[in-house]
Order: structure tokens, then sequence, then C-alpha cells
């Protein structure tokens, strides 16, 4: 669904000059929530959107997805159109990366469509296509999904961090010491994080807080121990403390078993969306949607699997957002 | 950089040229069939080279970060794929006991099976393969330079060459064929079985024993002490010539007890005359909080050592310390004198004392 006269292919390619968002300048209530050191005060919101009419013909209705996505974030920062929702997560003249996650290709990936809607509400609200960068670990993996490797700077940018490298000086929190992509340090201002809703092999699952896995050079490094401490310490860097702006869930398939990679018998059509701005409730919340479905599949839950993923409270502790399920306002819509 | 240039400027003893893409065109050269692995449901596999025995789904690679799941089958991604070449005195791996004042062609590839936090070389062994720059350097390539260099042995080092095993045991492999001798610089985390097949094509393994502690080996490594002393004793069965370098840190691993523990081991699994390299810590890569060793740590870490019986105790990393010089177990005469990484005299005769004929071991000459 394209507004203001903006076609999908436009944005993408970079042909729309967007005017009428710069206008607007910046919202009065922008926040960068997970820039504080701590969990906001308040219970930390997750809307869950969906649509059982999202597919047809066995492809994901592009304009459906579109519609769904203003649902999910007008619900999330109730307000009454698309544009106004962005205008509270970006502002005009900033450089908004797109982090999804590509590595399971077609299947269990970010879909290509989802981001698309997205670029197109992010210009719709001021930012200009060449202050996009959709970015992940490799461009193979970016292709794989999909997507197309663009590289020139007058439109959307789509690249791995391969092609933009990383920083020369380590980054330190707790157990974690990485190098950090240059895509997140050095290109964008503000990151919206687009995981996917599935199972891990190792770290149990795979949702918010794991997908800046992609944004550090030694993902490898931070499975042992199902992940634990690693994937909090990895979020405490502090440049994806202080960029990560929101989460946009791709719940369209869900895998609740086999992953990282696309397991179609382990898949199922959830046809939807999970928003957050606290990373940790809606890790909390996607891990509590694949457990309800591998029970349903009569599958033990992750702790008896010996995959517990325990760095969701441990990411809790460290203040990054909560997991307490009293504290976490499920909206549904 | 062409591959010519580079291959000058690694040669010249630029360790490694770390966050540069490395040229990607034909990466296909440096990826075979890894072995030691076994398939799994679901193109999952596991790989069986070291204790870790990584699970990984296809398309992921293991903690290593040189070896990937394509498919369902393993590929090491390194093979000829060298971020690092110097041609070393020997003395700088160290190796004291075999072949002294020779060089070494030494050669590296990118990654690790752990993650020491006081890793000198973490900008190499701690990234994967497409994060440095490489060079192809097939494995007949490697033993043509090493004579060409008049280079006695090849030497494995500087990341973890167990992660490079393909590699390595190819290399080894030519470079015996072409005269040239093998030695390896490992933290030993290896399985007993490709162990076994390495020891048969390499002459000395020396191998870094990094603390006598589990709780050491989980929380500053992020590996196991266990299989490395299995791999030590492995060694002694096969009697492949092995010296042992300790790293002394401050705080974490220099206390009497742990010395004492470390030694009465040695000397009970392996035996007295097993050379024991204390060298000294400087702060480095996640641990750059604690001060370089004292060298009163490190002399005590000997006296411990050689009280408990120990007959070859070396300190490293103190040029011009006498603890850097062999000496006869039996008449203490000074048999092969060191400064740092250069022999100031050489007094050996015929691998024995030349005063009391006691036999020194080591490999000293011809083979
Ligand atoms: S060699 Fe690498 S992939 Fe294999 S078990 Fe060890 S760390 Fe894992």
């Amino acid at each position: 669904m394209a507004q203001a006269g903006v076609t999908r292919r436009e944005v993408l390619g970079g042909c729309f000059a967007f005017a009428a968002g710069q206008a607007c300048g910046q919202s009065r209530d922008f926040v960068s929530q997970t820039s504080a050191g701590t969990a906001p005060a308040g219970p930390s919101r997750v809307v869950i959107a969906r649509d059982a009419a999202l597919r047809s013909g066995g492809s994901v209705d592009s304009a459906r997805l579109a519609a769904l996505l203003d649902r999910a974030m007008q619900a999330f920062f109730e307000v009454d159109k698309p544009v106004e929702a962005w205008r509270r997560v970006v502002k005009p003249g900033e450089v908004v990366g797109l982090k999804v996650n590509c590595l399971a290709g077609k299947g269990a990936s970010t879909h290509p469509a989802l981001a698309e809607i997205i670029c197109e509400r992010l210009q719709q609200a001021g930012i200009r296509a060449r202050d996009i960068l959709i970015w992940d670990r490799l461009s193979d993996d970016l292709e794989s999904a999909g997507f197309r490797i663009q590289t020139g700077r007058d439109r959307v940018r789509v690249m791995g961090n391969e092609l933009l490298g990383y920083e020369d000086e380590l980054s330190t929190w707790g157990s974690a010491g990485s190098l950090l992509a240059k895509a997140l340090t050095r290109v964008c201002d503000a990151v919206i994080n687009l995981p996917v809703l599935k199972d891990h092999g190792i770290v149990g699952v795979t949702l918010a807080l794991k997908n800046l896995f992609g944004a550090v050079h030694n993902p490898n490094k931070y499975h042992p121990n199902a992940g634990d401490p690693y994937v909090a310490d990895v979020y405490m860097l502090p440049p994806i403390r202080q960029k990560v702006r929101l989460a946009i869930c791709d719940a369209v398939n869900g895998q609740y078993e086999g992953g990282p990679s696309y397991m179609p018998q382990w898949s199922w059509p959830f046809n939807g969306l999970l928003v957050a701005r606290d990373p940790v409730a809606l890790d909390r919340t996607g891990w509590e949607i694949i457990e309800e479905e591998r029970a349903r599949r009569g599958m033990k839950p992750l702790r008896e699997a010996g995959r517990e993923p325990r760095w969701i409270a441990r990411a809790a502790r460290y203040g990054i957002g909560t997991d307490d399920p009293r504290r976490i306002r499920r909206i549904e819509v | 950089m062409t591959d010519a240039t580079l291959r000058r400027t690694i040669l010249k003893g630029v360790l490694a040229l770390p966050c540069l893409p490395a040229p990607a065109a034909d990466d296909s050269r440096f990826i075979v069939e890894a072995r030691y692995w076994e398939k799994l449901p679901h193109r999952k596999i596991k790989c069986t080279l070291c204790p870790r025995e990584c699970v990984i789904d296809d398309r992921e690679r293991g903690y290593c970060g040189v070896r990937e799941n394509r498919g369902g089958v393993y590929y090491t991604l390194v093979h000829s794929r060298v971020c690092a070449a110097n041609i070393d005195p020997i003395e700088k791996k160290p190796f004291f006991h075999v072949l002294p004042g020779t060089l070494s062609f030494s050669i590296a590839t990118a990654g690790c099976n752990v993650n020491c936090k006081m890793c000198q070389n973490w900008d190499i062994s701690q990234v994967r393969p497409e994060q440095v720059r490489s060079l192809y350097m097939p494995p007949r390539e490697v033993a043509a330079l090493a004579r060409q260099n008049r280079c006695a042995t090849v030497s494995y080092t500087y990341t973890e060459p167990v992660i490079f095993y393909e590699y390595m045991v190819d290399t080894a492999e030519a470079a015996r064929a072409a005269g040239v001798r093998n030695v390896v610089v490992t933290g030993g985390y290896i399985s007993t079985d490709p162990l076994k097949e390495l020891a048969k094509r390499v002459d000395a393994i020396k191998v870094d024993l990094k603390a006598f502690s589990e709780k050491f080996y989980r929380e500053v490594v992020n590996g196991e002490l266990k299989p490395v002393l299995q791999t030590l004793v492995t060694l002694r069965k096969l009697g492949t010539w092995s010296e042992i370098v300790y790293l002394v840190i401050p705080t974490l691993n220099d206390s009497d007890r742990e010395f004492r523990d470390l030694a009465r081991w040695v000397k009970a699994e392996l035996g007295p005359d097993v050379p024991l390299h204390f060298t000294r810590f400087h702060p480095q890569y996640l641990l750059k909080n604690l001060p370089a060793t004292p060298l009163k740590t490190l002399e005590r870490a000997k006296a411990i050592a050689d009280a408990e019986g120990l007959q070859y105790v070396y300190l490293g990393n103190v040029p011009g310390h006498a603890a850097e010089n062999t000496y006869c177990p039996k008449c203490r005469r000074v048999l092969i004198e060191r400064e740092g990484f250069f022999i100031r005299g050489l007094h050996l005769s015929q691998g024995r004392c030349p005063g009391c004929r006691q036999p020194i071991p080591g490999i000293w000459g011809k083979s």
C-alpha cells in the first residue's frame, strides 16, 4: 500500500523526493527509549498484530502486510496515522538502518516486503531514501532472503557488513569483546531491529536481542552455554544500546523447532508482527509464543530441551528491559 | 594490493592485516571438505576435530569461525589461506630443545577454537577468514619457500593450527617430502584421533598450557583443561617431542599451589625431562587491567618446578635472564646460552653434555 502517491518501487529505487515529512520537523515526544541505562519505569508494551488473511495463494499479500504494520505501529504509539508513529521513532536528517535477519534464506528470514514497507513509511516521515540502509551480516545472506544488494548512494542501500567493514578497535562489555560493524557505528544514527520469530537449536530462540549478533564480527564466539550471558552482553555494547530504537519482529511465519535454519516441517503461519521498544519484553513474548506452539505440537519446553534462553532474564537484570510477564502489556490488534 | 605485494609485505614481518576485506573473487580456492565430522539429521553436522564438538546448522559455522556447514557437508574455509607468514628463530616459538639457532617458516590462518582473554594475536585468531587479508599459499609453495629461505622447519603457529588442520597436515607432508621438518604451536585443545594422525606427520609440538585449573580455562580461555592434559599424555605416549609453555598471569594463575600441582603432574605423567617454559604476561586484548608479570613471580615459579624435580625449567620474555639457558641436569654445565631469541653459545656434543656425557633430550641435528 503506497501513500502520498508513492509506489514501493519508487521508494526502493530512490526516485522519490519526500518533502512534506521534512516540513513537519521532529515530533515533540520523540524518544530514544533504549539509550537509557535502565528499563522504562512503566510496563513494557508489546503489540501483537495478526491478520489471518495475510497470504494469498501461498505468498504474502504486501498490501495486507502494509496495513498490518500500520495497525501495529498506530496501536503501539497510540496515534491515528502511521506517519505519526514513525515520527516518534526517527527524525528527518537521520540515517536509519534496518537490521534484518537473513541467515536462513527465504522462509525464515525477514521478508523483503516488510523492509520495503518500512522504507516507504520512513520516507513519509521525512527520511531520505539515501539515508536508509538495510543491512545484515553478509550480502550473500541478504540475497538468499530475496534482497538485492544496492550500494549506490542515491537510493536505499542494501549491504552486508563485509562491504562496509568493522571497526579496528574492540568494544567490550562483560564477556563480550567484538569489533562492531561500521553499518552500526558509522553509518546509522538509528536502527530498527527486524528479527524473525524463530527457535534456535543452541540458544533457544532468536528474536530481537540475538539479532544484534549481526552487528559484531565474531558471533560464533557467543553460542556456548546456550548463549548466556553472551546475547545480553553483546546487546549491552554502547552503540547497540544507544542506536536501536524499535523492534518489529517479522512473525509472518513462526518456527518452533530446528532453527535457525529454515525447516518448513516445523514452521507455522503466525501471520503477524510484534512491535516493541523493549527488546527484552519482545523476546519474552516471542519465546512464550514459541513455547505455546511447541506445547500444542506435543514438544518439550525449551528448558527440558536444554536450551532455555536464560539470557533473556539476564538482559532484564542488566536493565535493558523487562522479562516479567506482569510488567509486559500485550496489546493484540 | 596485488598478491605478490601482499606476499612481500607479509614476509617482511607484518603479522596481520586485520579488518580489510579480503579479495572475495576466488575464495573457492580455500574451501575444501573438512575432516573429522559427522552428519546429523536435518542437514546439521557435528564437528569432532576438537573437544568442543560443535553441532552446526546448515549455513552456520563452528565456534572457531573457519569451518562451515554447506548443505549438510562440512568445509574448512582456510586451506592455503595464509593471513600471517614470517621467518622466525625457532626460539621464538619457543622451542628450546629443537634445532637451536635455526629458522622456522611460520604460518597461520585466521581463527581459533578458544578465546583467551590475554591473546596477543586476537586480531587474526578471533576473526573470520574473510575479515583479514590473506593470500593463497598452497602446501608445496610453503615447503618451497621454507627451503628457499633456509628454514629447517615449518611452524604452524600464531593462531590455533588445530582449526586449520587439513592445511597443516597437507603442508606437513609436502614439507617433509622437501626435507623440511614440521613443528606445531598449539593450545592442545584437539580430539585424540586427529591428534594421533597429526603426530605422525610432525616432529615437535609445543603446547600452551594456560593454567592448571578448570576455573581458569572456563573463565579466561573459554575452554577446558582436561582435554589439554590428555593431549600432552597422548604425545608423550606417541613419543612426539613436546615442550610446555605456561604464561604466568598475575593473580589468575600464579599461586605457589598451582605451580606445584603443575610441576608434580608434569613429572608424574610426562616425566622430569619435558621442558617447561614460564613466560611473562603483558596486558593485551581483554586483560588490559592486569600488570605485566613481575620477574620475581617467574623466578618463584621456576624455583618451585625445580624443587619438584623438573630438569628443564625456563623463563621466557625476560631477555638476558640466566634461566633462558639450558643447563646439564647432572653437572650443571651451561649447554646452550641464549639471549632472547638468539643463541650465544651452543656447547652440546651430539645431543650430550660435553662434560659428563649426560644425554639431553630433544631434536638436535639431522634426523
Ligand atoms: S574445530 Fe571448530 S567447529 Fe570443530 S569442534 Fe572445534 S571449534 Fe567447533
